[in-house]
C-alpha cells in the first residue's frame, strides 16, 4: 500500500489539529489554576534580616523567664518531656553564664552573674552551620528575611544539624511528642511534630506572616527587642547603638543574630 | 488426559477459592466512597458562597498537588496568600483554611483515602479538627 504525497499531508495536518484540540481540553483545568496567584500577605512583617536583643536587666524573677518560654512552647505545641533529660524538647530555655558564654569565665565576677539564668533561643545565624550540614535542605536560611527555618516535611532525622549547631538550639523527637502536649493548651492553628524529626525556634514565622511580633517578644514586657538589623531606624539597631551587647560564641564565625545586654 | 477427573476437580476447587471473596462479599467490599461536605461550617455559608478554593472537579483530581504547592510556598518562601481564578483570596493553611470548613476529617478525607488505600502523612503532625462522636 502506498500513500501519495497529497494524502500523507492531509493525514498529518488533520492529526496535528486533532491533537492540539485534545491537549487544550485536558489543560483547561490547568489554565484555570494558572490564573491563580500566590503572594505575600500584605499584613506580614518584613525585614532584610531579623534580630533580637535580650535585655537581661529586665529579667528579675523566675516568672519573667517562664512567661516567655511558656508563650513560645504553647504557641508551637512543644512537648513537655521531663522523664529523660536527653529527650527534652526546647525552643527556648535558660542557661548559666559559663555555658552560654564559654571562654569568658572569670573567677571574681559578681556572684549575681555567675548564677543568673540567661534566656536562650536559636541564634538565626548569618552563616548557619546547621544549614550547611543538612543533607536534604530541610533546614534552610530564608532568603527574604534571614530566618533559619525548618521544613518538617523534609527532615529525615539524621541529626547532623544538632551536631553542627554550636548553641544546642536543636532538639530531636526521640518519641512521639503528641502524648506530651496538654490537649487543653495546644494551639489548634499550629502543627505538632512527629517522632524522628529535629525542631527548633523558627522566630515565629507564622506570626510574622500575620503581622504579629514573635510570641516571646509579645509577653516579655520589653525585655526582648525584635527588629530588622539592617534597618538603621529599627528598634534593634537603636538599642545596639546605645548599649553594650555581647553575642554567644561570635568567634566561631556563625554571625548570631541574638544579642545580650548584661 | 491422565487423572483427568482429579485435575478438573482440583481446578474447580482452585477457581472456587480464588473467586470466593468476590462472590461472597459481592460489591459490599467495594462500596463507592461518599465524602460528605455537609459540615456545620459549610452549611452556615450562603448557598452561592459554598465553593472551595478551586472548582470541585479540580479539587477532586488535583487537591494533593495543590496542597503540596501550598506547603512549599508557605514553608520555603513564606508566601501565605492564595488568589484563585475568581480573584478570591485565601490563607494557604491546611489547619486554618481547609479544615475550618471540612471539619469532618473522617467523613471527608478518610472516606476516599481508605478506599484508595493511600496514607498521606498529613496528620502525623497537623492537628485534625476535633470531631464530635456521634
Amino acid at each position: 500500500m502506498s500513500v501519495n504525497r497529497r494524502d500523507f499531508l492531509k493525514i498529518v495536518s488533520m492529526s496535528t489539529i486533532l491533537s492540539i484540540g485534545g491537549v487544550a481540553s485536558v489543560s483547561s483545568l490547568k489554565d484555570q489554576v494558572e490564573a491563580s496567584q500566590i503572594s505575600k500577605s500584605p499584613a506580614a512583617l518584613t525585614a532584610k534580616r531579623w534580630a533580637m536583643v535580650v535585655d537581661m536587666s529586665k529579667f528579675t524573677s523566675e516568672a519573667d523567664y517562664q512567661r516567655c518560654i511558656d508563650a513560645c512552647h504553647r504557641a508551637h505545641n512543644v512537648p513537655h518531656i521531663t522523664d529523660n533529660p536527653k529527650h527534652e524538647v526546647k525552643w527556648m530555655w535558660t542557661e548559666t553564664y559559663e555555658h552560654a558564654f564559654p571562654g569568658n569565665e572569670d573567677a571574681y565576677r559578681a556572684e549575681k552573674f555567675q548564677h543568673m539564668p540567661f534566656l536562650m533561643l536559636c541564634n538565626h545565624c548569618e552563616n548557619p552551620p546547621c544549614v550547611r550540614v543538612c543533607p536534604t535542605q530541610a533546614t534552610f536560611k530564608r532568603k527574604s528575611d534571614g530566618i533559619v527555618m525548618m521544613d518538617m516535611h523534609r527532615c529525615i532525622g539524621c541529626r547532623f544539624c544538632m551536631a553542627g549547631c554550636p548553641y544546642g538550639a536543636r532538639s530531636f523527637n526521640f518519641k512521639n511528642p503528641r502524648p506530651f502536649i496538654d490537649e487543653s493548651k495546644e494551639n489548634p492553628e499550629f502543627p505538632t511534630r512527629m517522632k524522628g524529626v529535629v525542631e527548633k525556634c523558627t522566630l515565629c514565622y507564622e506570626r510574622l506572616a500575620k503581622g504579629l511580633q514573635p510570641a516571646c517578644v509579645e509577653v516579655s514586657n520589653g525585655a526582648l527587642i525584635f527588629g530588622d538589623i539592617e534597618d538603621p531606624n529599627s528598634a534593634v539597631r537603636k538599642v545596639l547603638s546605645e548599649r553594650f551587647t555581647i553575642r554567644r560564641k561570635p568567634e566561631l564565625g556563625t554571625g548570631p543574630s541574638v544579642y545580650y545586654i548584661i | 488426559m491422565y487423572n483427568g477427573g482429579k485435575i478438573i476437580i482440583g481446578l474447580i476447587i482452585f477457581v472456587g477459592l480464588v473467586t470466593f471473596p468476590f462472590i461472597f462479599r459481592g460489591d459490599k467490599a467495594t462500596a463507592k466512597p461518599d465524602p460528605k461536605v455537609d459540615t456545620a461550617e459549610i452549611l452556615k455559608l450562603p448557598e452561592n458562597e459554598r465553593k472551595c478554593v478551586e472548582s470541585k472537579e479540580f479539587m477532586k483530581r488535583e487537591h494533593m498537588k495543590l496542597l503540596n504547592e501550598w506547603r512549599d510556598q508557605v514553608v520555603r518562601d513564606g508566601d501565605t496568600i492564595y488568589t484563585n481564578a475568581e480573584g478570591k483570596t485565601f490563607t494557604m493553611s491546611l489547619q486554618k483554611t481547609c479544615m475550618k470548613c471540612h471539619s469532618n476529617k473522617s467523613k471527608f478525607c478518610d472516606e476516599c483515602h481508605n478506599y484508595a488505600a493511600v496514607k498521606p502523612y498529613c496528620w502525623d503532625c497537623h492537628i485534625a479538627p476535633k470531631e464530635k462522636q456521634s
